[in-house]
């Protein structure tokens, strides 16, 4: 990664809320400051550029479409910098739950047999952006906090290369001064789930859900004995594992690394 | 003057999602014109199949990013439903500020960041950002409130985290609620910077009579409660609802479209306006009177001036619904248990109107079919329709006119896309 003067930089949204995006934007006190530091070029849900000379891109969403997969290696000969923003683009997220089924079914269940939209409405297994093309950087998250969005295009600015956390949510957890869910009887993903979130769900009553992907090098088979050990069955940890790691739980049995 | 216009508007900008316009005039008359919902679907009813009631509202709310404390709330209260739970009056008052915080923040980012480009000439927020800071600052303020009461209640503006089937997880602090009133108090001269700004502008009066559907409570203004209300039928059993729209798909758009007997229906803020505006509380009165139009008003540029007495009367709403919460003291609310199983409806008014979820919930507590009804797939036929009213009259004009008044109509109905491609409405076996 370089140092650029003015970085030109382009959101695309591909399968989402696009509640990543809306973060962005929810950076009220911060846009006029980041507008003067950066040049947004391409940003379809704020402006009408449409500009192609970007050299950093942050993709949202997951792919599910071959359109959608087609225009990532158009992005990805433009950019320099491609960095996913959220769960959907890093790690497949709640998109790829709709892998346990075929296309056709899903597609079936929505729309009924053969619908007159089928064109617009055909669709493949959701995956993860580092599918299709090489990604540089990643922020997970569902949505992703505004503070590492912001540090990501400090570090962008600054020409540095931006990091992810790599010690689990339980660790920002005892720091809120959390009481472990687990001494209250109850199953959380914090132990294999990737940190940077100050733990916001257990501090807001909550338990972590694991949207940040699994760490690395998470444990997950002593992550399952411990659910189980907690009173979940087989299906019901597959199902906690599958929220946002389906993908990865079923192709390659752990989660995406920070770098590449 | 006979022109030939073939207009495509790829990909139409700053609006939530992706959605194309073309529109196809031969020798001045109106041949074709289509809002294309290129959206791809994202089949939640796959994702939620066969996953417990307690998951359903987290990953529900993934629907959308920017009403995803109304697909939560209308989640609840159907799997509530189907599951015979009641909540306490303290849980309904928090919902009810979550969903006054959304609409705030949602009508704001939509008048702010997607509309105002549009009247001021520039191609997007930044620039004036950087070059009109008064004119922004209003909406960058309210926005901002809006978003940090979300954040005291829910931990952050997009995806809720404490609302949860028969409860509250997180209940706020004293000090916090008094700061959140402090700070709505004072928005009252940041709103009427809004309306000042916004009154100002000049649109196309064109106007066509429809039908009005949204919430009508027992009293007030509603956005949590209500039972669905039709300017020309009256009230509508909520378990009804469903039937009495048709549904259907079109060879152009990943989102249905709907009508009722009556044809062509529209929901969102200037529905609410005219079907509840006599509830509106006394300062929102007060802006309706100033404003160009009277009730009722079939013009729907006229949404983005609804948009801005909702967001008067829902922060004075709010600060009633603080003091109520304060009077009441605050304690949290555990989740409580289920008595029955079944199926459940629940409604809620989204910013962009009235959002219909219905669930069935297995003896096992899992969920085996859904059904969402989302408030833009329910305005795409009104939208196509006013396109279709509104070229013939900007057609003396260049295209340049056409594309920007066609652009304003579908902007001015602040379409959600992303959600209106999440319609579930098929029973899985």
């Amino acid at each position: 990664m370089r140092w650029i003067k003015r970085p030109r930089i382009a959101f695309f949204s591909l399968t989402s809320c696009e509640g990543c995006q809306l973060m962005v934007l929810n950076c009220e006190e911060e846009l006029r400051e980041l507008s003067t530091r950066v040049d947004v070029v391409n940003f379809r849900e704020a402006t009408d550029l449409k500009r192609d000379d970007y050299q950093v891109a942050f993709i949202e969403g997951s792919v599910t479409r071959e359109e959608e997969a087609e225009k990532l290696k158009e992005i990805r000969q433009r950019a320099e910098t491609i960095i996913t923003l959220g769960a959907c683009s890093t790690t497949g997220g709640i998109n790829a739950l709709k892998n346990r089924f075929s296309p056709e079914y899903v597609t079936e269940c929505v729309y009924g047999r053969n619908p007159p939209n089928r064109l617009l409405v055909e669709n493949i297994p959701a995956m993860p952006v580092e599918e299709v093309i090489e990604v540089d950087y990643r922020i997970p998250g569902c949505p992703v906090s505004k503070e590492e969005f912001l540090g990501f295009v400090k570090a962008l600015v600054l020409g540095i290369p931006p990091g992810l956390p790599e010690y689990p949510v339980c660790n920002e957890c005892k720091m809120e001064g959390n009481i472990c869910v687990f001494e209250k009887g109850v199953a959380c993903m914090g132990p294999v789930t990737r940190g940077g979130c100050r733990a916001v769900c257990v501090s807001f009553g909550s338990i972590c859900w694991g949207c940040r992907g699994l760490l690395d090098d998470a444990n997950t088979d002593a992550h399952r004995e411990t659910l189980g050990n907690h009173g979940l069955g087989d299906d019901e940890i597959t199902k906690r594992f599958d929220l946002y790691s389906s993908f990865y739980i079923h192709r390659k049995g752990r989660c995406t690394k920070t770098t590449t | 003057m006979h022109k030939d216009h073939h207009i495509e508007i790829r990909e139409l900008t700053r609006v939530e999602g992706h959605g194309n316009i073309v529109v196809d005039i031969r020798k001045g008359t109106v041949r074709e014109i289509r809002l294309e919902i290129i959206e791809s679907p994202r089949f939640f009813e796959a994702l939620i199949k066969g996953r417990h009631y307690q998951e359903v509202a987290h990953i529900i709310s993934r629907i959308c990013g920017i009403c995803s404390a109304s697909h939560t709330c209308a989640c609840l209260k159907a799997v509530e439903d189907a599951l015979g739970m009641r909540i306490s009056r303290r849980t309904g008052l928090l919902r009810e500020l979550c969903l006054c915080a959304e609409t705030i923040q949602s009508h704001i980012l939509h008048l702010y960041f997607l509309v105002l480009p549009d009247f001021m000439g520039t191609h997007s927020v930044l620039p004036l950002l950087k070059e009109n800071p008064s004119l922004m600052e209003p909406g960058l303020k309210l926005k901002g409130l809006a978003n940090h009461i979300s954040t005291i209640l829910n931990g952050r503006p997009v995806h809720p985290i404490s609302l949860v089937p028969g409860g509250t997880l997180h209940m706020p602090e004293k000090c916090e609620l008094i700061e959140i009133k402090e700070r709505l108090e004072e928005a009252t001269e940041l709103l009427h910077r809004v309306w000042e700004t916004f009154r100002g502008f000049s649109t196309p009066g064109f106007e066509k009579a429809r039908e009005f559907i949204s919430l009508k409570p027992s009293s007030g203004y509603g956005m949590y409660d209500g039972t669905p209300f039709s300017n020309i039928d009256g009230f509508i059993e909520k378990e009804d609802y469903a039937h009495r729209l048709e549904e259907y798909v079109v060879p152009h758009s990943t989102a249905k479209h709907a009508k009722t007997g009556h044809g062509t229906y529209m929901v969102g803020a200037l529905a609410r306006l005219n079907n509840n505006h006599r509830r509106l509380t006394p300062l929102a009165r007060r802006f309706l009177k100033d404003a160009p139009f009277s009730m009722p008003c079939h013009i729907p540029f006229m949404n983005n001036l609804a948009q801005v007495i909702e967001c008067v009367h829902l922060a004075e709403y709010a600060i009633e619904l603080v003091d109520r919460l304060l009077d009441m003291g605050l304690k949290k609310e555990p989740p409580r248990w289920g008595t029955t199983w079944g199926r459940g409806v629940g409604m809620v008014e989204a910013p962009r109107g009235i959002l219909y979820h219905s669930y069935t919930v297995n003896n096992e507590g899992l969920v085996e079919s859904a059904n969402c009804i989302i408030p833009t797939a329910q305005n795409l036929r009104s939208i196509e329709e006013d396109l279709r009213g509104l070229v013939p009259g900007l057609l003396p004009c260049s295209r340049e006119e056409v594309v920007k008044g066609v652009e304003g109509l579908v902007r001015a109905y602040d379409p959600c896309i992303s959600c209106s491609t999440h319609i579930m409405d098929v029973e899985f076996v």
